[in-house]
């Protein structure tokens, strides 16, 4: 019997493949976000919004979509003038790096990408471990669930870099507590960027898209 | 829910360790698991036991040395425990905290024959 010091992070091979994604990105001068929350806060609503408004000034825009079954997100961003690719990730609960890496041939034939939007599964707990190669993970929460979410799911509201609050046009019919939802998830994560929107009424999401589009702008220069 | 994933991405590390060292069973496996992971000790244990049911790792035992959340004070340099994600600087009352530990997923070691 005897130990053998092994000492290697456990994702180290999605880690690895999420590193060279991420510099592949960063060659073609591609800034990718990484969309997370649970099912129905939004997602796919905000990026219809988001692209709608960049998509026809500002041009270079593509949606990854990844659902477990159906290509429907697919053909909902393709409505809005913006190309997609749809992953379907079967029994996985989550995209990993090789998944993303994977689709970087479709990646590269969309021309003068600038931004790309990353849509995950629909779940709040394993895609805070997947390092997908993005520069940036905003987390969205809607106002429909509890203000109390950033308590029960620390781990992904640390690893965001971006909060938004969505769905802040239902708040009188709800008990939800914006300003407690926001000292709630700073209490995790104090470096959180936090927006507030809502897709009917189109409230936030210019603030919100001036943030990407000033990120896609200036590069990939964010993160280490 | 990922954790039948994460088992079999530890279990393809491990064969290559083994395979490197030329051993010939595996007696553990320890890993060490962050307090702020999305992972649930409970759910690993039972993805890991399911994983090498009958296969030849299958008496092997998995060991998990959880990491606790420690933050590090940016304000005086104090190092101490959280007990909670908001935990201040018990020294200086400071709220300008660096996690130092906590959200780790690492393979420590593994025992082999």
């Amino acid at each position: 019997m005897h130990e053998i010091n092994i000492e290697k992070k456990i994702l180290m091979k999605n880690d690895e493949i999420a590193s060279g994604t991420r510099l592949a990105f960063r060659k073609m001068g591609i800034f990718a976000i990484n969309m997370v929350s649970s099912p129905g806060s939004g997602k796919t609503s905000i990026i219809e919004e988001s692209v709608k408004k960049l998509g026809v000034k500002a041009g270079g825009i593509a949606v990854i979509e990844g659902d477990q079954e159906t290509e429907l997100d697919k053909k909902r961003i393709e409505r809005c003038g913006v190309p997609a690719h749809q992953i379907t990730t079967g029994r996985a609960c989550h995209l990993d790096a090789e998944m993303i890496c994977s689709a970087l041939e479709w990646v590269m034939d969309q021309k003068n990408l600038k931004l790309l939007i990353i849509e995950n599964v629909g779940n709040m707990v394993c895609p805070a471990e997947y390092d997908l190669g993005e520069e940036m993970m905003v987390v969205i929460l809607s106002v429909a669930e509890g203000d109390d979410k950033p308590l029960k799911y620390p781990a992904l509201f640390n690893a965001a870099d971006v909060l938004i609050i969505n769905k802040i046009d239902l708040t009188p019919q709800t008990n939800f507590d914006i300003e407690r939802a926001k000292k709630n998830a700073l209490k995790i994560n104090p470096g959180l960027k936090i927006f507030t929107t809502s897709c009917t009424t189109g409230e936030g999401i210019t603030e919100w898209c001036a943030f990407i589009a000033g990120l896609a702008a200036k590069g990939t220069e964010v993160k280490e | 829910m990922h954790e039948i994933s994460l088992i079999k991405t530890i279990l393809e590390t491990v064969k290559k360790e083994m395979t490197v060292c030329g051993a010939k069973k595996l007696n553990s496996i320890t890993l060490r698991v962050g307090t702020l992971t999305a992972v649930e000790p409970v759910a690993l244990r039972f993805a890991f036991n399911s994983s090498i049911e009958k296969t030849d790792m299958q008496n092997a035992v998995l060991e998990i040395v959880e990491s606790k959340l420690k933050g590090r004070c940016r304000d005086c340099g104090t190092g101490f425990n959280m007990t909670e994600l908001d935990s201040l600087c018990p020294i200086c009352g400071g709220g300008d905290v660096k996690r130092v530990s906590g959200t780790e997923l690492d393979i420590i070691s593994i025992d082999v024959d």
